[in-house]
């Protein structure tokens, strides 16, 4: 005999100000089964839970519905508070009245009957449930970071300060990530290198970080505290444990025309190169695609005056794999492309660059050593315009619906690096609307306008033409004013939005992970999980989830390190009791199930049965491996003979959900 | 409810929702306060890959007019490969449905992330919608599961 007892919330006024929830304990205490019906102010309050506890008790309950919120939010809260009670966890069911009733709908009447039938659905299916046990798994004392830009490093350090193993991956022979092309930093103007430097190095000293640079994650597989990763170590031509550094093969290598990436394809570099002189680990690595060794056979001078041999020619990509019970994820972003912005005409002249591209250019590592000149004849500009959200808040094609949220910022500091070091260039910024909610960032803006200078437009450029001279015809609109701007200017500075890195698609279908509709990483909760992706032992750090700046970005790090650092402290981890489950009178052993298996959960295996006539008879049954399956049910419904089931969502109380919906 | 509404056929349509994108999109939904009809009421399950074509064929049987499945975006899916089952399975579902002269407009395959809210309300209003221009299911409606 089922006793089962309704606990209806009002979650203070978010549900009972749409949804009559004395109604609903009043009909749902009419159900079959249900003895006791209830409703209170805050079901999740301490008072709450506790009424819930005193209930079970009181009335030895066999099963508890709550209509709340989301089972998102808070099943785990009422399945503990039902634990303590004495009542097995999953024998509790959730009705979702405030997310999926409450707050979508405005008519009373129809929100009460809607309740009161999401309400009937759950006491259907509790009626049904059974009391599971989790059971244990072992948890790999060692952490994955991906990406090594300054959120990986942080995440990386924090975990190994912790006492755990970490492997730091990177795609780039260096780590460092986008920071290292960055001149400055807002809003305290210091040298980025200064600050990043430093903290490179201590992840290349620290004893239980190891850095795996130009490698990259091809496959996860596992689950929580039992991951599984294969990471491919691509080619590098160069032994980094035998090579010092010293970059003689950069000097002596014949080819120097290949388009230096780093510097933005502002100057060339040679085919064996050393990234930039602060490189971790600082070690050459040969670009196969411009070497003449490995392209024609012929040349082998590196080799040559490599007095440590460390360069190998025959090197080839390698695979390793490697077991890790968390992962942080740390692939950051990449300023968008902005060919298709034609009214720039970044494509006609090398004088309109991206804010990236000025950044290389101010910066003492960049091209010209630091002194802002511009690309076409190496003169120094006069006159520079800056056109803010490129991209950004762009509900075209073209461009990124959101806000890149750094985009002011660091055009607010380009414009006052360059007053102050070039007093006499004039500088305009485009703007559309400032945003510069941070610690001191609008007094930095303000700064920006009031002592040095800068002409802030609001409006937006919208024609460059080039110019036979190099100089470019700016037109543009001044909303403010409303008139039409003619300016001559000697460069045009873009700042391009930002968009996730392209690596973080191919990782995302690998972790399982979900990305939102730009590609970012979604978090669990985005108010009260920031740092958690909804696949368990998943972490997020740094601009992968959002655009951010830096002190975001090393903040959400730290949270994404200590996240994971609570999960690898722990011997066992509980696993999800509701996975699949044959019963082997009915299974014929057809082997439907393990065909789409995504998990390799199911094997077969001869069993034993006795038979009415007292003969023993041996069949091929299916048998699931709970450890490795993770309770999708692909399997219960290719199963012809109805054998597989699952546990916590089966047959029959999805089917007694759907017959209460449909009553 | 007003008496005009009332009045108006109100279909009944059970919505499967996948317990990482659909489900939280529709948690989305909820935390934007985006509206959409009352008809629409959520079984939360694992995966869509773990609605049962008999769950769908229940749900017609006990008088729902409209049965709509979502699940994670192709290619997204946290089980890997599990909404391309259910696109397969629904696929020849529907197409079955069909041949028995089961409107097509009362069963729905929709990918609906965890980030779109919005969408999620669109598609649910649409999907009521069209079911409510279809009108009542008879076809498929068992009256012996009336008569208690």
């Amino acid at each position: 005999m089922q006793k089962i007892g309704v606990f209806v919330c009002h979650c203070g006024t978010n549900i009972s100000a749409t949804v009559d929830v004395a109604k609903v304990a009043e009909t749902l205490a009419k159900e079959p089964g249900v003895i006791y019906s209830t409703d209170y102010q805050f079901m999740c309050s301490l008072a709450g839970q506790n009424l819930i506890i005193d209930k079970i008790k009181e009335l030895d309950l066999t099963g508890v519905v709550i209509c709340s919120c989301s089972p998102r939010m808070h099943e785990l809260t009422f399945r503990k508070a039902a634990d303590k009670a004495g009542l097995n966890g999953f024998l509790l069911e959730m009705a979702n009245i405030r997310e999926q009733d409450a707050w979508v709908h405005k008519d009373r009447e129809e929100a009460t009957l809607k309740a009161v039938a999401l309400g009937r659905a759950a006491i259907a299916k509790v009626a049904l449930n059974e009391a599971l046990i989790p059971g244990e798994s072992k948890v790999t004392k060692r952490a994955l970071v991906i990406g090594a830009g300054i959120a990986g490093m942080q995440a990386a350090l924090d975990i190994a300060d912790a006492g755990f193993s970490v492997d730091l991956v990177d795609i780039e022979p260096t780590i460092g990530g986008l920071m290292t092309q960055v001149d400055k930093t807002f809003p305290t103007l210091d040298c980025a290198s200064c600050i990043l430097t430093p903290k490179m190095v201590d992840v290349q000293q620290h004893e239980l970080i190891n850095l795996m640079t130009f490698c990259e994650v091809e496959k996860v597989e596992g689950y929580i505290g039992n991951f599984i990763a294969t990471i491919k170590k691509k080619a590098r031509y160069v032994d980094p444990d035998a090579c010092t550094g010293c970059g003689l093969c950069t000097q002596k290598c014949p080819t120097k025309n290949v388009l230096n990436s780093f510097n933005l394809n502002l100057d060339n570099r040679s085919a064996i190169y050393i990234p930039f002189p602060q490189a971790v680990p600082l070690v050459a690595i040969i670009d196969a695609a411009h070497c003449k060794k490995l392209q024609e056979g012929k040349c082998g001078v590196c080799a040559a005056v490599c007095a440590p041999k460390a360069i190998h020619y025959d090197d080839c990509d390698k695979l390793v794999e490697n077991k890790y019970g968390a992962i942080v994820v740390a692939t950051g972003f990449n300023p968008i492309e902005v060919h298709a912005f034609n009214e720039f005409a970044y494509d006609q002249s090398p004088n309109v660059i991206t804010s990236l591209e000025y950044e290389r250019l101010m910066s003492a590592t960049g091209p010209n050593g630091g002194t802002v000149l511009r690309p076409s004849d190496k003169k120094h500009p006069k006159t520079i315009v800056f056109q803010q959200c490129v991209g950004s808040r762009d509900t075209t094609s073209r461009g990124k619906t959101y806000c890149s949220g750094i985009c002011c910022m660091y055009t607010a500091k380009h414009a006052m690096l360059t007053r102050e070091k070039y007093p006499d260039t004039d500088v305009y910024v485009f703007y559309t609307d400032i945003r510069t909610p941070g610690k001191g960032f609008d007094e930095f803006h303000r700064r920006a306008v009031e002592q040095y200078g800068v002409h802030y437009i609001k409006g937006s450029i919208g024609k460059v033409v080039p110019m036979s001279n190099g100089n470019l015809k700016v037109q543009a609109s001044d909303l403010l004013m409303q008139r039409q701007l003619h300016i001559e200017a000697d460069l045009v500075v873009l700042a391009a939005a930002m968009e996730p890195d392209k690596s973080a698609k191919h990782l995302a279908q690998q972790l399982t992970a979900s990305m939102d509709n730009d590609g970012w990483f979604t978090e669990s909760h985005p108010k009260l999980r920031p740092v958690e992706s909804p696949t368990a032992g998943v972490f997020l750090a740094g601009a992968c989830q959002g655009p951010k700046d830096i002190p975001s970005t090393v903040a959400q790090a730290g949270a994404a390190a200590s996240k994971a650092i609570i999960l690898l402290i722990k011997d066992k981890l509980k696993g999800n009791p509701c996975v699949a489950h044959s019963a082997e009178n009915m299974c014929n052993g057809c082997g439907a199930c393990a065909n789409v298996c995504p998990y390799s959960a199911i094997t077969y295996v001869e069993k034993e049965f006795r038979m009415p006539d007292r003969t023993t008879l041996i069949r091929r049954v299916a048998s699931v491996n709970p450890a490795v399956c993770q309770g999708c049910g692909a399997c219960t419904v290719a199963c012809p003979s109805g054998a597989m089931d699952i546990f916590g969502f089966s047959n029959k109380q999805i089917m007694g959900e759907v017959d209460a919906i449909c009553q | 409810m007003s008496v005009k509404e009332k009045t108006e056929f109100q279909p009944k349509i059970v919505a499967f929702c996948c317990n990482w994108c659909s489900y939280a999109g529709a948690d989305l939904a909820g935390t934007n306060r985006t509206n959409y009809p009352a008809n629409v009421k959520i079984i939360r399950v694992p995966c869509s890959c773990r609605v049962n074509p008999i769950f769908i064929l229940r749900a017609f049987q006990r008088g729902a007019d409209g049965v709509i499945i979502c699940g994670c975006h192709p290619g997204d899916c946290h089980y890997i490969t599990g909404n391309y089952y259910t696109r397969r399975r629904m696929t020849l579902l529907f197409s079955m449905l069909d041949f028995l002269g089961i409107e097509k407009d009362r069963t729905r395959v929709e990918w609906v992330s965890a980030s779109e809210g919005g969408r999620f309300a669109e598609v649910m209003t649409e999907f009521t919608n069209d079911v409510k221009a279809i009108g009542p299911n008879r076809k498929l409606e068992d009256l012996r599961c009336k008569a208690k």
